[in-house]
C-alpha cells in the first residue's frame, strides 16, 4: 500500500495540472495571460536571436527616427534601434523579477511558517519585523538605499527582497496557522517528527501554492519598480538597456519623438496584462477563497 | 476601544522607532568614514573634522544612536549640508503641495465606489465584465506608464492639460488643472482596486437577510441599494485606506518628477542626485512618520466602525 500511494498521487497531481491548463487556454482571459508571458520569457531567453540590430549600436545620422520598415518602432536620439533595445530589456526585466521575487518567497516563507508555527513571541517579533516594512515608502526608501550604496542591478534586487518579502511572508503564516492542528500535522507532531522536517515535508506543500500565485502577481509591480529607478537615472547603468532607462529617453526627447516613449510603455502595459490575467485565472482556478476582498 | 487605541499607538511608535534604527544602521554599513561618503573626497580635513563632532562620529555607536533619537524626538531632523537650515524646515515647505496630491488622489479613488456597486447589480452585464477587465489591468499598471503615456497624449499631443509646474498657487482654478494629470496617475490604479472591492463585498451583502426582507417589502430598489446595502459594502474598502496612504505617497515621487510639480518627492529626488545625505535620510524618516501616522489613523477608524477589526492589533 505504502508503496503505491505516491504513485497514485502522482498521476492525480499529473491530472490536476492538466485540468487547470486546460480551464486556462478556454478562457480567454487566462489564454491571453498564458500567450504574453510566454511570448515575454521567450523574447527575454532569445533575444540575441530575435533582436534585428545590436542594441548598443550607435548611428548618428538615422537618430530620433519615426517607424519605418527598417526600424520598426523608430530610432533613439543616439540612432539606436528602440525594437532591439527593447527586446534586450526584457532580459533585465525577467531576471530582476525572477531572482529577486524567487529569493523573497524563500525568506518569506521560512519566517512565515516560523510566525505561524512556533510560539506566540516569536510571532509577535516577526509580525512586527514585517509592518514595520510595509510601512516604509518603497520607492523613498529606495531612494535612499540607492544614494547609500550606488546605483546596480544588485541595490535594486536588494531593494525588492527586503521590501516584498513580508507580502509571503502574511500570507504564509495564515495558511501554516489555518493547518498547525491539521490531524496529519498533529500526527506527525505525536511520532516525535522534528519542527523543522514537519515545516517542510507536512506544511509547506499545502501552502506554497497561494504564495507562489501572488508572487506570480507581483512580478509586474517588481519590473515597474526596476523601471522607475533605472527611468531616475538610479538603476541599470547606461549603455544596458532597460525598459526604464529607454522610457527615460523618450522622456527627455518627448518633443523630438513621441515613438520611444510610446513603444517603451507598451511591453510594460503588456507584460502587467499578461501576469495578472494570468494570476487572476490560476487564482480562481486553484483557490477561490483567496481572490475574496481583493 | 481605549486599549485597543493605546495599543495601536504604541505599535506605530515602536514601528517608527525600527524604521529610524534601520535607517541610522544603513548609513552605518555603508563602507568608509560617514563624513568622507556624505562631503565628497574634496573636503579639506578641517570640514571633516567639523562634521565629525557635528554628527558625534566620534563617540561609540549606542551614543550616537541616543543623540539621533532625542534629535528626533525634538523635531530635528538634522541639516542640509548645502545651506545648513534644519531639514524639517525644507522638508514643511514642500509637504503641502504633497499632501494636496496625496488627498486628491484618496478622493479620486473613490469613484470605484459607484463603479462597484453598479457593476455588482448588474453582475454579469455588459458593465460588470467590462469594468473587471479594465480594473484588473489598470490595478497592476505601473504609475510611470500612466503618468509618462498621459504626459504624452494629453499635454504634449492633445495639449489639453499643462506639461510641467503647480500653476500658479493664488489661482485655485490654474492649480487644480495642474493637479488633474498627477492625481490620476497615482490615484487610478486606486479606482480599480475600490471598484473591485465594493463590487465583491456589494454581492455578499445584497444576499444577506435584511436586504433580502427589505425586498420582500417591496421597498424601491434604489432606497434598498443606498439605505441598506451600499453602507455595508463600502467597510472593507476602508480598510484598505492604510494600505492606500502608504501606496499613494510613496508613488508621489513619481507624479512629482515627471510633471515637474513641487513636494516631497521631487525634494528627496533632488537631494538624491546631489547627493545630500542628511537631506535624503530627513525626507524618508518624515515621509515613513507621516505614513505610520496615516496607517494608525486609518486602523483606529476602522476599528471604530467595525469592532471585529479591534481583535488583531497590526
Amino acid at each position: 500500500m505504502a508503496i503505491l500511494e505516491p504513485a497514485k498521487s502522482e498521476v492525480a497531481g499529473r491530472g490536476d495540472v492538466r485540468a487547470v491548463l486546460r480551464r486556462l487556454v478556454t478562457d480567454p482571459m487566462g489564454l491571453i495571460g498564458l500567450v504574453i508571458v510566454i511570448s515575454f520569457i521567450a523574447t527575454a531567453l532569445f533575444a540575441n536571436i530575435l533582436a534585428p540590430y545590436d542594441p548598443d549600436k550607435i548611428d548618428i545620422l538615422n537618430k530620433l527616427q519615426g517607424p519605418s520598415l527598417e526600424h520598426l518602432f523608430g530610432t533613439d536620439q543616439l540612432g539606436r534601434d528602440t525594437l532591439s533595445r527593447l527586446i534586450y530589456g526584457a532580459q533585465i526585466a525577467l531576471m530582476v523579477a525572477a531572482v529577486s521575487i524567487g529569493i523573497a518567497v524563500v525568506i518569506g516563507s521560512i519566517l512565515g511558517s516560523i510566525a505561524g508555527y512556533g510560539p506566540s513571541w516569536l510571532d509577535s517579533v516577526i509580525m512586527l519585523l514585517f509592518d514595520t516594512i510595509r510601512s516604509y515608502p518603497v520607492i523613498m526608501f529606495a531612494l535612499a538605499v540607492v544614494v547609500l550604496f550606488g546605483p546596480s542591478l544588485t541595490t535594486i534586487m536588494a531593494i525588492v527582497i527586503a521590501t516584498s518579502f513580508p507580502t509571503y511572508g502574511r500570507l504564509m503564516r495564515t495558511q501554516t496557522q489555518t493547518l498547525r492542528n491539521a490531524e496529519h500535522v498533529l500526527s506527525a507532531r505525536a511520532l516525535g517528527i522534528s519542527t523543522p522536517l514537519i515545516l517542510m515535508r507536512h506544511i509547506l506543500p499545502n501552502t506554497i501554492g497561494p504564495v507562489l500565485i501572488v508572487a506570480s502577481m507581483d512580478i509586474p509591480f517588481v519590473i515597474g519598480i526596476e523601471a522607475v529607478l533605472s527611468f531616475l537615472g538610479l538603476g541599470v547603468r547606461p549603455p544596458t538597456p532597460s525598459w526604464g532607462s529607454i522610457l527615460n529617453d523618450g522622456f527627455t526627447y518627448i518633443r523630438n519623438s513621441s515613438w520611444i516613449l510610446f513603444s517603451a510603455g507598451a511591453p510594460l502595459i503588456l507584460v502587467t496584462i499578461g501576469f495578472t490575467f494570468l494570476g487572476e485565472q490560476l487564482r480562481d482556478t486553484l483557490d477561490p477563497k483567496l481572490g475574496r476582498g481583493r | 476601544m481605549l486599549t485597543y487605541t493605546i495599543q495601536r499607538i504604541l505599535l506605530a511608535i515602536l514601528i517608527v522607532a525600527m524604521a529610524v534604527a534601520t535607517m541610522f544602521l544603513m548609513i552605518h554599513a555603508v563602507p568608509g568614514d560617514p563624513a568622507n561618503v556624505m562631503l565628497g573626497p574634496r573636503a579639506t580635513p578641517e570640514i571633516k573634522a567639523a562634521l565629525r563632532a557635528r554628527l558625534h562620529l566620534d563617540e561609540p555607536m549606542t551614543t550616537q544612536l541616543y543623540y539621533f533619537f532625542s534629535g528626533l524626538v525634538q523635531g530635528d531632523f538634522g541639516f542640509d549640508l548645502r545651506s545648513n537650515r534644519p531639514v524639517l524646515d525644507i522638508v514643511l515647505e514642500q509637504f503641502p503641495h504633497t499632501l494636496i496630491l496625496v488627498g486628491s488622489a484618496l478622493i479620486v479613488s473613490t469613484i470605484g465606489i459607484p463603479v462597484g456597486c453598479y457593476a455588482a447589480i448588474h453582475r454579469n452585464g455588459i458593465f460588470d465584465r467590462v469594468a473587471g477587465t479594465v480594473s484588473v489591468s489598470i490595478i497592476a499598471m505601473p504609475a510611470i506608464v500612466v503618468g509618462l503615456y498621459m504626459l504624452l497624449f494629453f499635454s504634449v499631443k492633445l495639449r489639453l492639460f499643462p506639461v510641467i509646474g503647480a500653476g500658479n498657487s493664488g489661482n485655485w482654478l490654474d492649480y487644480l488643472w495642474h493637479l488633474v494629470l498627477p492625481v490620476l496617475t497615482i490615484g487610478i490604479a486606486w479606482i480599480g482596486y475600490i471598484s473591485r472591492i465594493v463590487r465583491a463585498s456589494m454581492i455578499e451583502v445584497m444576499s444577506q437577510n435584511h436586504v433580502r426582507m427589505a425586498h420582500a417589502f417591496g421597498l424601491p430598489e434604489a432606497k434598498i441599494i443606498s439605505r441598506y446595502a451600499l453602507r455595508i459594502a463600502v467597510l472593507p474598502s476602508i480598510t484598505m485606506l492604510g494600505v492606500a496612504i502608504a501606496f499613494i505617497f510613496s508613488s508621489t515621487v513619481i507624479a512629482e518628477i515627471i510633471f515637474a510639480r513641487p513636494g516631497i518627492g521631487r525634494l528627496l529626488y533632488e537631494s538624491v542626485l546631489s547627493r545630500n545625505y542628511p537631506l535624503v535620510m530627513g525626507t524618508v524618516l518624515f515621509s515613513t512618520i507621516f505614513i505610520v501616522g496615516g496607517t494608525t489613523i486609518a486602523d483606529l477608524i476602522n476599528a471604530m466602525l467595525d469592532p471585529r477589526a479591534r481583535k488583531d492589533p497590526g
